[in-house]
């Protein structure tokens, strides 16, 4: 706990004191944050891989640019989840029958045909091929994304705790034994896969300001969808502090990385990535049991014990 | 009136009855036993009373009710509990959270949070798994990872329970506390339609037994009367004679 207050006393503080562009790589983050936990939330536990969170993301985007000038700031936000929420009730009702690769495939598809119905409906309707975003200030939109960081985490924090939260962790375990245990898998996938791309959509509006100029290939860009299953790999997805770790470790190597080595960023990327799954199947935070008994097997005999009754068990 | 009962039950695969046209009773209380040759469809017969797939034609009552066409969580929740013929534990997961889902969702009215894991407790305590409820589920042996699947299916507070082959690779030990298990089950008021293929235990502890071969009821009766049984031991315990002893 004290940490946490720490982290948000951090973030609080920091447009006191740093210079625009570090507070921009902050929101940036918190966006990585937002995105890696809700895929995580969904993905993660279903097993159902998602490859659509760049839609969700591209429609929260596409939310602000077309009401920024007729709606204040968190109504659009609240708009680009509900739009995404709603989105992803219809998709999911008709993809979720899908399992294993179908299902990631069909969410592929859906990046590449919204980007293209997009793009024909903006066209016809009005004659554009892209839109300037008013600019809001760097301080705003940091507050703005920690307030949606909190919200995205607690809410998923309680769903992980609750009973849906265990019925998601069954759907991934073995789904027939989870129907059969009277679990309604249908409605509880729809209806969590409807929650995760709420949290995105709300993050793409908030996305949306610095980007300046958006266009369809730029809203729907399918790095957001790569981005969030890389960081829950990364982070590791056993515990809900995983795709965070992963969201903050990655978001901000890949802004460094991206102006030290430029376009050859996604390389040095890469390498990390493998080298994560090769030696690290759990993720950074699959590190911390392994750390802890190493240290508690120097320090003391509380590590030691918990195994003790674990192997007189089995 | 029959806890459950099945008239003209068919499933079709493509062109191949898997079951076909079977009528069948299960009695309030009983201990009811299904054998039969490998592919004799005696699982799908299972998978089609709990709903995994829709039958064909023909109607399945449980309590008087049609339950043809609904979902298999409705079912569950309607009363009928199942165990699979390949355990299909929740791998993700510890025991007791395995054995939690079941009784979160399994029951018709909403459960709250410390009843659910006190009916948790006490399912894994009645198969005896208690000191194992904070165990990784794959740690676990086969004939354990079995018991959680009773379990999980008891702590849904089912009317009937369905077991599909509980004995299968056990050896003679395991197979006698499978079978007091499953005696013990039916003593707390849970009817029992058990799909087995050790025969020791399918005439030990069933008091009555349906025979299916290639999809269709071939016999019914008592254990003894199934066991002289000129059709049955020419399908059947010819071969099941020698593997199943």
């Amino acid at each position: 706990m004290g940490f946490l207050l720490l982290v948000l006393i951090f973030i609080a503080t920091f447009p006191i004191y740093a210079r625009s562009y570090d507070i921009r790589v902050l929101t940036l983050i918190l966006i990585y944050v937002v995105l890696a936990v809700s895929w995580a939330m969904f993905s993660g536990t279903t097993g159902y891989m998602s490859l659509a969170p760049a839609a969700f993301v591209g429609l929260g985007v596409y939310t602000i640019a077309l009401l920024q000038e007729t709606l204040p700031f968190p109504v659009i936000i609240v708009i680009g989840g509900l739009i995404s929420f709603v989105f992803a009730l219809l998709v999911g009702l008709v993809t979720l029958r899908l399992r294993g690769i179908y299902f990631t495939i069909f969410t592929f598809g859906l990046v590449v045909f919204l980007t293209e119905l997009v793009q024909f409906l903006e066209t016809r309707i009005f004659r554009s091929h892209g839109w300037n975003i008013i600019p809001i200030d760097d301080a705003t939109l940091l507050y703005t994304m920690l307030v949606l960081v909190v919200v995205t985490v607690l809410v998923i924090y309680f769903i992980q705790r609750s009973r849906y939260g265990l019925a998601l962790l069954s759907i991934g375990g073995n789904e027939e034994a989870a129907e059969h245990m009277g679990i309604n898998t249908t409605m509880t996938k729809v209806l969590y896969f409807a929650v995760s791309s709420m949290f995105m959509g709300a993050a793409g509006v908030v996305l949306a300001p610095n980007l300046v100029y958006i266009n369809t290939n730029i809203a729907f860009s399918l790095f957001y969808s790569f981005m969030p299953i890389l960081m829950a790999i990364f982070g590791g997805m056993a515990h809900l502090s995983g795709p965070i770790v992963g969201a903050v470790i990655f978001g901000y190597l890949e802004r460094t990385l991206r102006t030290q080595l430029f376009s050859y960023f996604m390389l040095g990327f890469g390498i990390i990535l493998v080298a994560i799954i090769l030696f690290l199947p759990n993720g950074i935070i699959g590190l911390v049991p392994t750390l802890q008994s190493k240290l508690g097997g120097l320090m003391a005999n509380s590590g030691k014990g918990k195994q003790g009754e674990q192997h007189a068990n089995t | 009136m029959p806890i459950l009962e099945g008239q003209g039950v068919t499933k079709l695969f493509g062109g191949l009855a898997a079951v076909s046209n079977v009528d069948f009773r299960v009695e309030q209380g009983e201990i009811l036993g299904l054998i039969g040759p490998n592919g004799a469809g005696k699982t799908t017969l299972f998978n089609l009373i709990s709903a995994a797939f829709p039958t064909s034609s023909g109607e399945i009552r449980f309590n008087g009710q049609r339950i043809s066409g609904l979902k298999p969580h409705q079912i569950c929740r309607m009363g009928v509990g199942r165990t699979f013929q390949e355990t299909k534990v929740f791998s993700n997961m510890p025991v007791l959270q395995n054995v939690l889902t079941g009784a979160f969702f399994g029951t018709p009215t909403r459960v709250s949070g410390a009843d659910a894991i006190g009916e948790a407790a006490k399912a894994l305590e009645f198969v005896g798994l208690s000191a194992m409820s904070a165990t990784a589920i794959n740690d676990l042996t086969l004939v354990n990872q079995k018991r959680v699947e009773v379990a999980r299916a008891l702590a849904t507070k089912p009317e009937l329970l369905l077991l599909d082959e509980l004995m299968a690779g056990l050896n003679p030990t395991e197979v006698g506390e499978a079978m007091e298990l499953v005696t013990k089950i039916r003593d707390t008021g849970i009817t029992i339609f058990m799909v087995e293929h050790v025969m020791k235990a399918i005439m030990g502890i069933c008091e009555r037994i349906i025979v299916l071969h290639h999809g269709e009821k071939i016999a019914e009766g008592k254990p003894k009367e199934i066991a002289s049984n000129k059709q049955v031991i020419e399908v059947y315990l010819g071969e099941g004679a020698h593997a199943g002893s």
